[in-house]
């Protein structure tokens, strides 16, 4: 019993970061059919926001408030990787809609730039230009719509830009110059620590859990709520739905369609930021930390079938449960005394690497039966 | 998904070709041993573009995963030359071996004693191993995008395999091959990496041949039927999944020739061969070229490598802000790639921009006529 519990908590454990990072991918490829493959480098930035912020933190004004660093650079890891998102949906993907491959290629060259652009760009700077692209996109939103409708508009947008812009120099200088570790480029990995609250174990039922897992699943928990209230409960919500199902009814009906696609991918890209932070509390943090999930969402979108956040669920705990049984040889210690060829197998599979392998060859059979996933969007489409 | 079938016309072709085979006529007089070999391997890599132009330019399956038949080539070509240099080891098996206590062969091991297997292997093995995988996806109508997402898996699986297993393969290190011995002479030495060379620039006009004639006839005509709408060609009678699947096995077989000539000219072949970046890079090459050209699959091949190390040398941090760039901009602004921008209206549009060669169709119906016919009179 207690066996099975652990394992299936380690399987949560393993499932809930995977779910958190896919869920953002499942928004953007279910709802808009991009296929993000930058999602992982936006994870990069979640997971470097909470570095800075962690950093941050720890300048004598703030230094009181450290404990709750990691909270306060869940909402700063949403806001940073959302709007990278928003910036990328306004230069590349907006011309690629409809062109899933295209979508696929250009963000690939997106991640490779911002693969570097963290190697060889100061964070501080970095930081810099984040918040200055985060006044300049959205300064002009503030004015009066007296003032938004009005010819010179586009003058007080250049403005805002130059103002943005002053701004992110200023505060880019300021960081750099007040923590010395945020001023020089590198590309080393650099470690996250956890604050004092969150180290060491709780007991559940007689196991011992890691804090810092269970807060992990408290954020992916919180992430999935809170996105399926938005999506089913608010305004535009229920727009980004509508813009789902027929994109030209829609935009007859007086949705802004574009509004939606920037909102959508930004949310989704937030989301790769918010998996960001739970990636920071595993283990050290480098350029390349996003390029180790990103095929793994792919899988769980594939396997729960796309637009579809209940089968995204499944599916990633499904894997990361599969993945805990076979990759630590559960099977063996549940039933011990197994003929030898089948214990010979699974002791060969009680890898990591080894179970990863395992469980594509597990989806590839399962996707023989389901070619649509868990739970396939209807259609009487030929294409579909 | 919709763009035109790109042609080149007879001149053009044959100008690129003599430029080509010119060049590679000299450059073992002209070039310096180290960019000889550079070449090579270029030209190597050139013959896997060839097959993602295949199976992407014209059918319109993007792979992901075609590091996985590149590689399994070239560790087919190092496990021959690992098995016949190893007569001077314990037990008459390759030195690596020793390192993890093993004594006996493992069983895979045993046909690549024999050359004339080893020499099929080397795109058998990969052609087999893309047509099973290709068969089981294809059969379920599985396509587009998820069809890159599984190769990509696929790929890694892979990738996870080879470099978990130090005791069957050798794991992360991989096989070396610069140092073994084929028929008397070090495979590392000056004169076979020339021999190579000639190797593989033959290989590589012999792969392009094959390619033309693969596309050339109703056979190619189904490829791009299927990649322009596949659900019309079925409902015409045909089966797609079985082109399909030949198609991504003939591009893995020809994946698994180039690992094997990239193998024996850079000394190593390793897990790093499926790495997930090396296999999307194969990709750009010929989107940058021009897909559904073959042509511009070589040329893209060989001059972005080129660039490549060449770029790195100078300023190795900008190639991957090169590189992302050039993922962009192809996509967005060159679609057809720079050989499909040559052929079409690109240099006329540009001519145009800058105030220059104005000229203005004014019927168009009949400016298309007049051309008809002046080829006809040719």
């Amino acid at each position: 019993m207690e066996l099975l519990l652990d394992s299936l908590f380690n399987g949560v454990a393993i499932g809930s970061v995977l779910l958190v990072a896919a869920l953002g991918l499942a928004i953007v490829f279910g709802l808009m059919g991009v296929i993000n493959l930058a999602h992982g480098e936006l994870m990069m930035l979640g997971a470097y926001t909470t570095y800075v912020t962690q950093l941050i933190f720890k300048l004598p004004v703030l230094k009181p408030y450290y404990n709750a660093y990691v909270i306060v650079s869940i909402f700063f890891a949403f806001i940073v990787s959302g709007v990278v998102g928003i910036l990328l949906e306004k230069t590349v993907i907006r011309k690629l809609y409809g062109s899933p491959l295209e979508t696929l290629l250009a963000t690939w060259g997106v991640s490779l730039i911002l693969q570097q652009f963290v190697r060889s760009v100061p964070l501080a700077y970095g930081t810099g230009l984040v918040i200055s692209l985060i006044i300049g996109l959205f300064l002009p939103t503030v004015f009066p719509l007296k003032v938004k409708e009005s010819i010179y508009f586009k003058y007080v947008k250049f403005s805002s830009w130059i103002f943005a812009a002053l701004a992110g120099v200023l505060s880019g200088s300021l960081i750099s110059s007040s923590v010395s570790k945020l001023s020089r480029a590198s590309a080393r990995n650099v470690d996250v620590t956890a604050p004092a609250w969150m180290r060491g174990q709780v007991e559940i039922l007689g196991t011992a859990f890691p804090k810092t897992r269970l807060m992990i699943i408290i954020i992916t928990l919180i992430s999935v709520v809170s996105i399926t209230l938005f999506l089913n409960q608010s305004a535009w919500g229920m727009r980004i739905r509508a813009v789902t199902q027929n994109r030209e009814m829609s935009d007859c009906l007086g949705i802004s369609t574009e509004k939606v696609d920037v909102l959508t991918f930004g949310i989704g890209s937030g989301l790769a930021g918010v998996a960001g932070v739970a990636v920071s509390l595993l283990g050290s943090v480098g350029p390349n930390v996003g390029g180790n999930y990103i095929v793994g969402c792919f899988m769980v979108v594939v396997l729960g079938g796309v637009g579809n956040l209940l089968g995204t669920i499944l599916a990633s705990f499904g894997i990361g449960i599969m993945t805990d049984l076979i990759g630590a040889g559960r099977l063996l210690s549940i039933w011990p005394e197994m003929p030898l060829p089948i214990s010979n197998t699974i002791n060969f599979f009680a890898t990591t690497s080894m179970a990863r392998v395992m469980i594509f060859a597990l989806i590839v059979i399962f996707l023989q039966f389901k070619p649509t996933g868990l739970f396939p969007q209807k259609g009487r489409m030929v294409e579909s | 998904m919709e763009f035109k079938n790109l042609k080149l016309s007879k001149k053009t072709t044959l100008f690129i070709w003599v430029i080509i085979i010119a060049f590679i006529i000299a450059a073992p007089s002209i070039l310096p041993v180290f960019r000889l070999n550079l070449l090579g391997r270029y030209l190597s890599l050139a013959i896997v573009a060839l097959g993602v132009d295949l199976i992407w330019g014209f059918t319109g399956l993007l792979s992901l995963g075609q590091g996985i038949f590149f590689a399994l080539g070239g560790y087919c070509a190092a496990m021959y030359l690992q098995i016949t240099s190893s007569s001077e080891f314990p037990n008459n098996i390759p030195e690596f071996f020793g390192l993890y206590g093993v004594d006996n062969l493992p069983f895979f091991w045993e046909p690549f004693r024999s050359p004339i297997f080893s020499l099929f292997a080397i795109w058998v093995i990969p052609a087999l191993v893309a047509g099973m995988l290709g068969f089981l996806v294809f059969r379920n109508r599985i396509k587009g995008v998820y069809f890159s997402i599984l190769t990509q898996a696929a790929l890694l699986v892979f990738f996870n395999f080879f470099n978990g297993q130090q005791k069957l393969i050798n794991g992360t290190n991989g096989l070396k091959t610069d140092v073994t011995v084929l028929y008397g002479q070090m495979v590392g030495s000056e004169s076979m990496q020339r021999m190579f060379f000639w190797i593989t620039a033959l290989l590589v006009i012999a792969a392009w041949f094959f390619s033309k004639w693969v596309v050339k006839g109703r056979f190619g005509n189904i490829l791009i039927g299927i990649r322009d709408d596949e659900p019309r060609v079925r409902f015409t009678g045909y089966n797609p999944v079985l082109f399909k699947t030949i198609i991504f096995s003939i591009a893995g077989g020809l994946a698994g020739i180039s690992g094997a000539l990239y193998t024996v000219q850079s000394g190593i072949v390793s897990p790093q061969f499926m790495t997930v970046p090396f296999s999307i890079e194969m990709v750009i090459w010929v989107a940058v070229g021009g897909r559904g050209t073959l042509l511009g699959a070589i040329l893209g091949a060989v001059f972005i490598n080129y660039a490549k190390s060449l770029v790195s040398e100078a300023l190795p941090a900008s190639w991957m802000f090169i590189q992302g760039g050039l993922f962009i901009l192809v996509v967005t602004a060159l679609p057809e790639g720079v050989l499909g921008w040559i052929q079409g209206e690109g240099p006329r549009n540009m001519l145009q921009r800058f105030g220059l060669k104005r000229k203005i169709e004014t019927y168009p119906s009949l400016e298309i006529k007049n051309k008809t016919e002046g080829l006809k009179n040719e």
